[in-house]
């Protein structure tokens, strides 16, 4: 007998809250139906009525995680618009910021993996972690999550030597603590266990079904922005793009341990190379007609604006593509043939967002329409029930 | 007697239900933040729970849009009295840089009714712990 089970719409930390509508067989999943449009702010609208400065602000704040790419990805469209070439020392600044974003968010991501787990002293040791670099950029912006640094033509706030030297020594401890994780993760069995094989992606689906970010590079494509399509200071710097070849959960803890990484590489190189001069130069208030496509390597995945300004100092049309909708398609794929049990890890996979876990989901029996509500934490408690009396690979290491 | 000792342990140890009625999410990590080992609120007694039918205090973060206003009813009316709702984040406050947008209501209190705001964008965890305790020091 299949059943039915409706997730969200309730859906409280994406910024696109979605409604899950699942076919079960069981435990497996046969089927999975995606409702979109839930909890629309309509922030495109707002854009068009707001002008090119204010609409920072707005863009910063479409999503709290990764508030730096949207805006940074708003700000390079606008600037090719204006014609508009930042200070080397500007940019600079601003994709070190944009480094310690992604620091900070991956370091979320792999508490929220944790959790889902079942473990959660991973959760809470990165997240204790994480405030090192939150407090590095407060240090840098004055804030610790809309951080504001961006401004057309630049950025907003220098960096000195000694706040230099504070980046540095933070970046040293970081790397330290996520050297101790591997070392963590290669004792910790259950934890390899409960994650290996689960939520398949291959690598021709993820190629076919356009998945970007982590999720594309754990199924080893390696495809990221910042490589493929240098912005400003990104072609100058060494860095290698982190990919898997696992295809599941582990792939993507992995993929993302390793970017981080490569993110403490990247941020060491733009502080010690850090080029003098301005940091801003004036931008204009109107922009000429025209349209330009704007892309980001967000912490979660490929970041496309989409600008067309008509002439006046008002962008006549503000488009997001936000990487969390582009990995949807690939995640219906990751769910079917899963389990129930599964579905929190999956969902937490392709987007680090600690509410996920508070979702309601209620079951429907197909034949009775009767309907049982079960919480999120609920769900946890029987995966990690079921996963209790999985063999266990003895001396498993994680791959790295 | 009776009344002494649900009021002590009201105040000891008040647990919460984080609500997000359409937030951009800072405000929303800034509150996990303050559960985690830098701020810690547990050491004053405060658990967050997920479900509303455990929780004395909602936690709201995020303007009110327009699909997500019947829900929040539906879960204010869950939670057993006592009940106190605090609004975190000026979205919660007043709706932000959202306000005016065809989808937003406004502030929380546009739907219900708010006991504490904790202004910021995003409020810092230090913040929302000092709401939380001022309004337990209310009590
Ligand atoms: S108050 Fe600011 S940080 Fe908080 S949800 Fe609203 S826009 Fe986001």
């Amino acid at each position: 007998m299949s059943f039915q089970i409706p997730i969200g719409p309730q859906h409280p930390a994406l910024k696109e809250p979605i409604s899950l509508r699942m076919t079960v067989e069981g435990e497996v999943i046969t089927d999975v139906d995606m409702r979109l449009g839930y909890n629309h702010r309509g922030m495109e609208k707002l854009a068009e009525e707001k002008s090119w400065l204010q609409n920072i602000y707005v863009t910063e704040r479409i999503c709290g995680i990764c508030s730096h790419s949207h805006a940074t990805c708003y700000v390079q469209g606008v600037e090719k618009l204006m014609e508009l070439a930042p200070p080397r020392r500007g940019l600079y600044i601003r994709y070190l910021v944009a480094e310690l974003e992604r620091v900070h968010s991956h370091l979320l991501w792999l508490g929220v993996a944790g959790h889902e787990a079942g473990f959660d002293s991973f959760f809470m040791y990165t997240w204790r972690d994480r405030e090192i670099v939150m407090d590095l950029l407060e240090m840098i912006s004055g804030n610790r999550v809309h951080y504001a640094i961006n401004t057309l033509g630049g950025v907003r706030r220098d960096i000195d030597e000694g706040q230099k030297a504070k980046i540095l020594e933070g970046v040293a401890t970081l790397r330290k603590r996520s050297e101790y994780y591997f070392y963590i993760g290669a004792n910790e069995p259950s934890f390899v266990a409960r994650i290996a094989g689960v939520g398949y992606l291959s690598k021709e689906s993820a190629i076919a079904l356009c998945a970007v970010g982590p999720v594309a590079r754990a199924s080893g494509v390696a495809r990221d922005v910042r490589k493929d399509d240098p912005c400003a200071v990104y072609g100058e710097l060494d860095f290698e793009v982190a990919t898997a070849d696992t295809c599941d959960v582990l792939g993507r803890v992995v993929v993302r341990v390793k970017e981080l990484l490569e993110s403490y590489k990247l941020i060491e190189q733009m502080v010690k190379g850090l080029p003098a001069g301005d940091i801003a130069v004036k931008a204009p208030r109107k922009a000429k007609p025209g349209e330009v496509v704007s892309r980001y390597e967000a912490p979660r995945g490929e970041n496309i604006h989409y600008i067309k300004a008509n002439g006046t100092d008002k962008p006549e049309r503000l488009k997001v593509r936000a990487p969390t909708l582009a990995n949807y398609p690939a995640t219906v794929e990751m769910l079917r043939k899963g389990f129930i049990a599964d579905i929190p890890l999956i969902f937490a996979a392709i987007d680090p967002c600690i509410c996920c876990a508070e979702r309601t989901v209620t079951l429907v029996a197909a034949g009775s329409g009767e309907e049982s509500v079960v919480r999120m934490s609920d769900l946890r408690r029987q995966a990690l029930a079921r996963h209790q009396n999985a063999p266990v690979k003895r001396n498993a290491v994680w791959p790295l | 007697m009776l009344n002494k000792l649900t009021r002590w342990s009201r105040i000891k140890s008040p647990w919460i239900l984080h609500l997000n009625s359409g937030a951009c999410n800072a405000c929303d990590i800034e509150i996990v933040a303050a559960l985690t080992p830098r701020f810690d609120v547990e050491r004053f007694g405060i658990l967050l729970k997920a479900t509303p039918r455990h929780a004395d205090v909602i936690i709201a973060s995020g303007p009110v849009t327009r699909q997500i206003r019947d829900r929040i009813i539906r879960i204010y009316d869950q939670v057993p009295d006592p009940k106190f709702v605090i609004a975190v984040g000026a979205c919660a406050m007043s709706g932000c840089v959202y306000r005016g947008a065809y989808n937003i209501m406004g502030g929380i209190d546009q739907v219900i009714p708010v006991n504490m705001y904790v202004p910021g964008c995003p409020a810092r965890p230090d913040a929302i712990i000092d709401g939380v305790v001022k309004l337990l020091g209310k009590l």
